[in-house]
């Protein structure tokens, strides 16, 4: 199972969290410092995974933000790798070649696509085509492109 | 301002992140969202009724500063209202904002669980799927009082939408993971069981993340999943890549969903029908074949899936541990591996090896690739794959390569990264230990790690290699030896102070012969450390100081100066002041005698778990550890606990010992000290040489026999059918003891009950010296009489000779039995024959103490069972006698009766004669 995943830029700071076990705030902080440190003073080319307490942690990079998840010990490593490159390619299909600002800017979309991917610490639906279609059609439901300009900036 | 705003954006979000991410400074940034929370909460409370887009906006607003790290403490009110709301998007908002800034307020739960069920009830698959990922990214008790009943419903409903049923799955494996007391099991178990055989690959792969989890606690109600997993795994490995559409990954057939059936079935044994487990090794076969064939693309994702799936397929093959072909098969596979170009397969073919390591099937194949693993040491670059192969070479160690893994492990040390390196003194600590065939390679080891890597190695590693050296005569002169040469060195770790301070203190005497290190240039030399070192390991010294004033009488006078020096009598720390203190006055007015006993040798410690292996176990999950030799446990071990606790009530707190006591000394130190003060109120010379016998029914060491001359202590310690005494003959005179011999000597009839086996003993003693002797004891059978140990010396030219009865009773072998009231009760009812029961009725010749009765039956060597007696007065007892030939199974009874100062005391054993000495031995002892 996995217990947290984490994005954070090269300069450490935090784009997305999240977390799959019920732990207290400042645990998060403390975890979410930890991780940013390990992982920033990685060296290139050394391998993706790092044996942290009882965790294994399996992070990767992708242009400027790094992807880092937090994995039980009975997790297969390499599949969580391809765990995270699948999220790429779902946020990628939906931003159309997705940047830092597409996830900071719309947040909320990287976590409701996050949701439809995995839940509560394990897979939910591999199918990148279900995925999508199933985002898609959340989309569909969002109001219409007038109403949202009629509506008051604050 | 964002690239891409799709559905539905909210400006006034955009350029509220805008404005942060233009802010230059952290305060500007603080005074910006200080302005923002201002504004939302004078919206939320205005007047004006705030419309769903509003509402919905400064919710997001809030979580997004939230989630920039600053507290919320408001607007969780407005987020449950979303939930209510019919526009999917702003429940979707209000969803997002509850999941994330779970609130314990109860008033809350109530509502959010009512919008939950309302969203369940609803039918709409997307609201449905809203609701479970709440549930599921909450998880708390509330939530799963409330709907852990409602989730398996719908979970196994026939109508159910796919995604509602995936999220379904999930949703219960989050709540039986955090309240598993409130999920019901039973009805739907083979209901879910079945959705292994789902048409739709995104439910078989949660249903199986689900299934995996209950098997894992309840293997017996999801064995039928096994069959399925197999079959269904089956398909996969044999389809052909397009088969599975979108679930196919770079080519690889659902690899997902493979890993979650290799997964689920590490949770059973290998299938035990036959054709089911062919079909499994064929699975398996297949996954090994493919890792062979060339690469269906050059993506780095195809072969992490494909090797995702080998590595899973390799832990299953290991869990298995029953298919030898199949476990070299992976081993080579791994070995491949060891070499790859990637470095995490390199990481992971390290870790895996690890455990296919300890298969008897496929160490000695894991063995083979010694030099790779160790050429890992030497030249991965990456700290992590280092470390790996570090835990490989510690699992892969045995005694026919442990003298090169630790040669290897050491050298690597000197260059290790400082992150790991405690551990790495750690292994090499319990490595030595384990495959040590001669003691001095371990001496030499330690001291080594102690170069090396002195700032690394905890107390545990100093303490374990004190206590082995304590253990092991044969070792004693070697690390004494060792030991004064290593404190040569002009700069040496203060770990190397400690156990050079404690080894010379106990052992000196065994090197002082050679003039090169006389008593006179071992003290100097600690001295010369002395200023160096911190308070804990000063006041060591001062302890072996003293020790030094009893084994060499010559140095007294020296060490008497540097005790009474202001330096140590007005030493600002209180420790060292009063160890200086009171070491002085010892030395002053105790006689020679009391100091021998006072300052005697440590005796051994009881064999135990390896305090370096306990935390070891603890700095990493134990899993991978192979397990020590733990057999060599001290059956007398509680009698220790027991006297501990008699002692502590009558000796004043501070004994002279505790600090070279070390960690889990053996409080026998502690109670020869109530040794010496009964001596000194029965002053009078021993004459009688069986005078001290009785004291050891219920102990197993101490003085057994002392005159002006000649002192004899006694250590031991039995194990089943076997003992072993250590004896101590110490020379009280300032003259040497001559011709030293001795020889133990059984009547006919205990010759054949016993057998005593004396290594060799030393002709010579030394004045003020001690010797010590081993005899191995081997109870063949039941036996009443003792051995008696026959000493002759030379001493002024008289021949002295000394008969001794050895301490060796039938009770020694006793193993305690722990049973519950009503096996006893059986147990005492069936060995009712008149034959098997000895009872006898006798006077209490001391004070009648509860807890002093506890610990002498506990020395006896049987089990206390509490709550057997009705009345709890009295004591009921039940061990097992070891000898060779058979076991003796006794039970006991001892009543008490206070007023009448009597006691009854009553055996029930298989054997009339056990029954009639265990009555002899015990009914003296109160």
């Amino acid at each position: 199972m996995m217990r947290f995943l984490l994005l954070f830029s090269r300069q450490g700071r935090l784009r997305l969290q999240k977390w799959y076990t019920a732990i207290s705030e400042r645990e998060k902080k403390k975890i979410i410092r930890e991780m940013t440190t390990m992982v920033l003073a990685r060296q290139p080319r050394t391998c993706n995974f790092i044996q942290w307490k009882d965790m294994k942690i399996v992070y990767k990079r992708y242009a400027s933000l790094y992807f880092c998840l937090g994995v039980e010990h009975e997790e297969n490593e390499l599949l969580a790798l391809e765990i995270i490159h699948r999220y790429v390619e779902l946020l990628d299909k939906y931003f159309g070649n997705v940047c830092e600002l597409d996830i900071i800017f719309n947040f909320e979309k990287a976590y409701f696509i996050l949701d439809e991917f995995l839940m509560g610490g394990e897979i939910q639906e591999t199918s990148k085509q279900i995925v999508n279609r199933a985002i898609e059609s959340s989309d569909m439901l969002q109001e219409t492109m007038e109403e949202y300009m009629s509506k008051p900036a604050f | 301002m964002p690239a891409v705003s799709k559905g539905d954006g909210m400006r006034g979000l955009a350029v509220f992140i805008s404005d942060i991410r233009n802010c230059k400074s952290k305060e500007s940034e603080v005074k910006r969202i200080n302005k923002e929370l201002a504004n939302i909460r004078s919206k939320f409370k205005g007047d004006k009724a705030l419309d769903g887009y509003s509402k919905k906006k400064y919710v997001c607003k809030l979580l997004f500063i939230f989630l920039l790290g600053h507290d919320i403490d408001f607007g969780h009110m407005e987020a449950v209202n979303l939930l209510s709301s019919n526009k999917y998007t702003e429940k979707q908002i209000g969803y997002l904002f509850i999941s994330v800034l779970v609130n314990s307020n109860s008033d809350l739960i109530r509502l959010i669980n009512n919008a939950i069920k309302n969203d369940l009830a609803s039918r709409n698959s997307t609201f449905m799927n809203l609701a479970l990922h709440c549930i599921a990214n909450v998880g708390s008790r509330e939530m799963a009082e409330a709907f852990a009943s409602e989730i398996p419903r719908i979970l196994v409903a026939g109508d159910t939408m796919d995604s509602v049923k995936q999220s379904a799955a999930l949703c219960l494996l989050r709540l039986n993971r955090t309240s598993p007391d409130l999920v019901p099991m039973g009805e739907w178990t083979a209901r879910v069981v079945h959705l292994l055989n789902d048409q739709h690959l995104g439910v078989v792969t949660a249903a199986t993340s689900l299934i995996t989890t209950l098997a894992q606690k309840s293997p017996d109600d999801f064995k039928t999943s096994v069959s399925l997993a197999v079959a269904r795994l089956s398909r996969i490995v044999t389809s052909a890549s397009i088969d599975l559409q979108d679930y196919t990954y770079y080519f690889v057939a659902a690899p997902w969903l493979s890993v979650k059936l290799l997964r689920l079935l590490q949770c059973y044994p290998p299938p035990e029908d036959t054709s089911l487990r062919s079909r499994l090794t064929e699975c398996l076969e297949t996954i090994l074949n493919k890792a062979q064939e060339p690469p269906k693309s050059k993506k780095v994702q195809h072969s992490n899936a494909k090797n995702a799936v080998l590595f899973e397929a390799i832990a299953l093959i290991i869990h298995h541990d029953s298919e030898p072909n199949l476990l070299v098969r992976a081993c080579n596979q791994l070995g491949q591996f060891l070499q790859h170009r990637e470095t995490n397969l390199r990481y992971l073919a390290l870790e895996s090896m690890c455990t296919l390591a300890s298969s008897e099937f496929s160490h000695e194949a894991v063995k083979t690739h010694i030099e790779t693993v160790i050429n890992a040491l030497k030249t991965e670059r990456d700290v992590s794959v280092r470390q790996r192969a570090v835990d490989l070479l510690y699992a892969m160690c045995d005694r026919s390569n442990s003298k090169q893994i630790v040669a290897e492990m050491l050298s690597y040390l000197e260059t290790a990264d400082y992150s790991i390196r405690e551990e790495i003194v750690l292994k090499v600590a319990i490595l030595a230990e384990k495959y040590a065939v001669d003691y001095t390679w371990y001496v030499d080891t330690i001291l080594n790690l102690i170069r090396i890597a002195g700032d690394y190695v905890s107390e545990e590693v100093w303490y374990r290699v004190i206590q082995i050296v304590i253990n092991r005569d044969d070792v004693q002169g070697y690390a004494a030896k060792t030991v004064f040469e290593a404190l040569q060195a002009p700069a040496c770790h203060e770990n190397l102070v400690k156990v050079g301070g404690y080894i010379l203190g106990e052992f000196g005497n065994l090197i002082a012969g050679d003039p090169r290190s006389s008593p006179l240039v071992q003290f100097n030399l600690l001295h010369s450390k002395f200023h160096l070192c911190s308070v804990p390991t000063r006041a060591l010294l001062l302890s072996a100081y003293i020790k030094f004033i009893n084994l060499f009488p010559e140095v007294k006078g020296t060490i008497q100066d540097v005790l009474r020096s202001d330096s140590q009598l007005r030493n600002a720390d209180v420790e060292l002041q009063q160890r200086a203190v009171e070491y002085l006055r010892l030395s002053c007015i105790a006689s020679t005698d009391i100091l021998a006993t006072v300052l005697e040798e440590m005796p051994p410690f009881p064999e135990r778990e390896s305090s370096i292996l306990a935390k070891l176990k603890k700095k990493k999950g134990s899993s991978k550890l192979p397990d020590m030799d733990d057999s060599r446990k001290n059956v007398n071990g509680s009698t220790e606990h027991a006297e501990d606790a008699e002692v502590a009530s009558k000796v004043p707190s501070h004994t002279f010992t505790d600090d070279l006591s070390v960690n889990s000394a053996p409080s026998s130190g502690a109670s020869l000290l109530v040794d010496v003060f009964s001596d000194f109120s029965s002053a009078a010379p021993t004459e009688g040489s069986d005078e001290h016998f009785p004291r050891f029914v219920c102990k197993n060491n101490g003085i057994i026999y002392e005159n002006q001359l000649l002192q004899i202590g006694l250590k031991s310690e039995y194990r089943q059918n076997l003992g072993r005494m250590y004896v101590f003959y110490g020379n009280k005179t300032s003259t040497q003891f001559l011709s030293f011999s001795t020889s133990v000597s059984s009547n006919d009839v205990l010759d054949s009950q016993l057998n005593v086996q004396e290594k060799p003993v030393d002709p010579l003693i030394e004045a003020g010296a001690q010797v010590q002797q081993i005899l191995n004891i081997e109870c063949v059978s039941d036996f009443s009489d003792a051995p008696i140990l026959n000493i002759q010396f030379r001493y002024g030219g008289t021949l002295q000779n000394i008969a001794v009865k050895l301490p060796v009773m039938l009770n020694k072998f006793f193993q305690p039995t722990e049973m519950t009231s009503q096996d006893f009760f059986q147990r005492w009812k069936q060995l009712g024959a008149p034959q098997q029961e000895v009872q006898k009725i006798f006077k209490a010749k001391n004070q009648m103490d509860t807890d002093v009765s506890k610990a002498k039956l506990l020395g006896f060597g049987v089990a206390l069972l509490d709550g057997v007696d009705p009345n709890p007065a009295n004591f009921v007892g039940a061990g097992i006698i070891h000898t060779k030939t058979t076991q003796v199974g006794c039970l006991l009874r001892l009543e008490p009766n206070t007023q009448a100062q009597m006691y009854r005391l009553t055996l029930r054993t298989s054997k009339e004669s056990v029954s009639q000495r265990l009555v002899e031995l015990l009914s003296e002892q109160f």
